[in-house]
């Protein structure tokens, strides 16, 4: 990623993050000593780019702490997997716990971070990402509610854009939601995003202006002030 | 009263048809393939069954689902790649869903088992999930006001039984066994293991004998593998 020295631009880079290089970012983003959980799906990708000098603890939400990588070969063994039923591996000092305690960290503000996927995210932090509402789709929820409600910072990571080319960043999530006012942090292809009952102020840009940005999103925007 | 019997046939028998039954697992991990094989066996029907899913694959949960004996799944996540039964009962309305949020899937099994008679969560408040249902705002949240689940029976998997019935689990296979064996009236627990009372610590006990009915052992050598590299969602 190159830095743009003009002080006035908050675009960081000149082409739009690739997954990997958005999981990179968030995985920078968060704090070290953290207790975080990783949503199924490209939340998942964030683990890779974890250093040991974070010493990040990673929840899984059939119960436990100190989830380590995907189990490989010799390693796979049924009795350990994660919330997307992959077998992992844990790491020294892991715990278990049973799914009440599992869940009782999350709704208990006891996890620092969660990072989710999302279909919408409204301005003011509402998530939608459980359900399309579609006739005849079977509904399943899993613990995406739990885990919005629950964390104490809710990230999402997420394409700006719809396959149709329309935000998912919107004024009112026309999908069920699947929190209130939750989402603090959305991290996108083209830019990351603060959300709050104040609305969207945008931290930085990728591959596009602030301008060019707000063309795409149907909410205003506003530069963030630095930290 | 607490009973061990020497196969799952004998440890499911007299689960009456409409029973409301509790089966641990979260996917394969901790689900007790033999005592459910055992439950369609033995052809109780009409029942409504607690599990985090819905059946996977052709095993299982799937083939109660499959064989027409479960009228309600209350469930957290009945949709998965490989649960192609529970799909098409739904699909033809021949199976009630109450979805509930895995949180309070587990804490409303938590609470039959330690006497509450409910509780307010901020889980699903502003949701689909919490239409009809009373709500307050508490400590500044939204929470709604969720039911404890009760059930008949449960029928779980941990590694090893003592004497006392006292259970201990292994890894994530864990999951809902602890809080379903004290929601159920009755509690089968099938084990890889029956160990001498007196060798598990007292210290690391997980689910203490009081919870605990009927023990059958079902090795982990004869025991289907939990689990699969199967991507799902």
């Amino acid at each position: 990623m190159s830095i743009q020295s003009n002080e006035t631009s908050i675009q960081t880079s000149a082409t739009p993050l690739g997954r990997d290089d958005l999981a990179r970012l968030v995985a920078r983003d968060i704090a070290p000593g953290s207790f975080v959980n990783l949503g199924i799906g490209q939340p998942t990708l964030v683990s890779n780019y974890l250093t040991d000098d974070q010493d990040i603890t990673l929840h899984t939400e059939n119960g436990m702490l100190g989830m380590g990588p995907a189990a490989d070969g010799d390693q796979i063994d049924g009795d350990l997997i994660n919330a997307g039923k992959i077998p992992v591996t844990e790491l020294p000092g892991a715990s278990y716990f049973h799914h009440a305690d599992s869940f009782a960290i999350m709704r208990g503000g006891h996890l620092d971070i969660c990072v989710l996927g999302a279909f919408q995210v409204s301005a003011t932090g509402d998530l939608a990402n459980w359900h399309t509402g579609a006739p005849g789709a079977i509904p399943a929820v899993g613990g995406a509610m739990d885990l919005a409600t629950g964390a104490k910072d809710v990230f999402v990571m997420m394409t700006l854009l719809t396959r149709e080319g329309a935000s998912k960043i919107v004024d009112t999530c026309t999908y069920p939601l699947t929190g209130v006012g939750c989402v603090t942090r959305v991290y996108t292809d083209k830019a990351v995003f603060l959300t709050g009952p104040e609305g969207v102020t945008v931290r930085e840009t990728f591959g596009c202006t602030l301008e060019e940005l707000q063309e795409l999103v149907p909410v205003p925007l506003t530069a963030a002030r630095a930290a | 009263m607490l009973n061990f019997v020497d196969t799952v046939a004998d440890a499911v028998a007299g689960i009456k048809d409409g029973s409301t039954v509790m089966i641990g697992g979260f996917g394969n991990a901790g689900q007790p393939f033999e005592l459910i094989d055992a439950l369609l066996e033995c052809g109780a029907r009409d029942l409504t069954v607690v599990n985090n899913n819905a059946g996977q694959g052709d095993q299982g949960l799937a083939l109660l689902i499959k064989e027409g004996r479960v009228k309600k799944m209350i469930c957290s996540f009945p949709r998965q790649s490989d649960s192609w039964h529970f799909d098409a009962k739904y699909k033809a309305g021949e199976i009630e869903l109450e979805l509930v949020p895995q949180g309070n899937l587990a804490e409303r099994i938590r609470a039959a088992g330690a006497g509450i008679g409910g509780f307010f969560t901020p889980t699903g408040y502003g949701t689909m999930l919490a239409e009809g249902k009373e709500t307050r705002i508490i400590d500044g949240r939204g929470q709604v006001f969720e039911t404890p689940i009760h059930a008949d029976v449960a029928l779980i998997k941990a590694l090893k039984a003592d004497g006392k019935g006292n259970l201990v689990y292994r890894k994530t296979a864990r999951n809902f066994g602890p809080i379903m064996a004290a929601a159920a009236k009755r509690t089968i627990v099938q084990v890889s293991e029956v160990v001498p009372t007196g060798s598990l610590d007292p210290e690391n006990v997980v689910t203490p004998g009081i919870y605990v009915n009927t023990v059958v052992r079902v090795a982990a050598s004869e025991s289907r593998t939990a689990g699969t590299n199967e991507k799902v969602a």
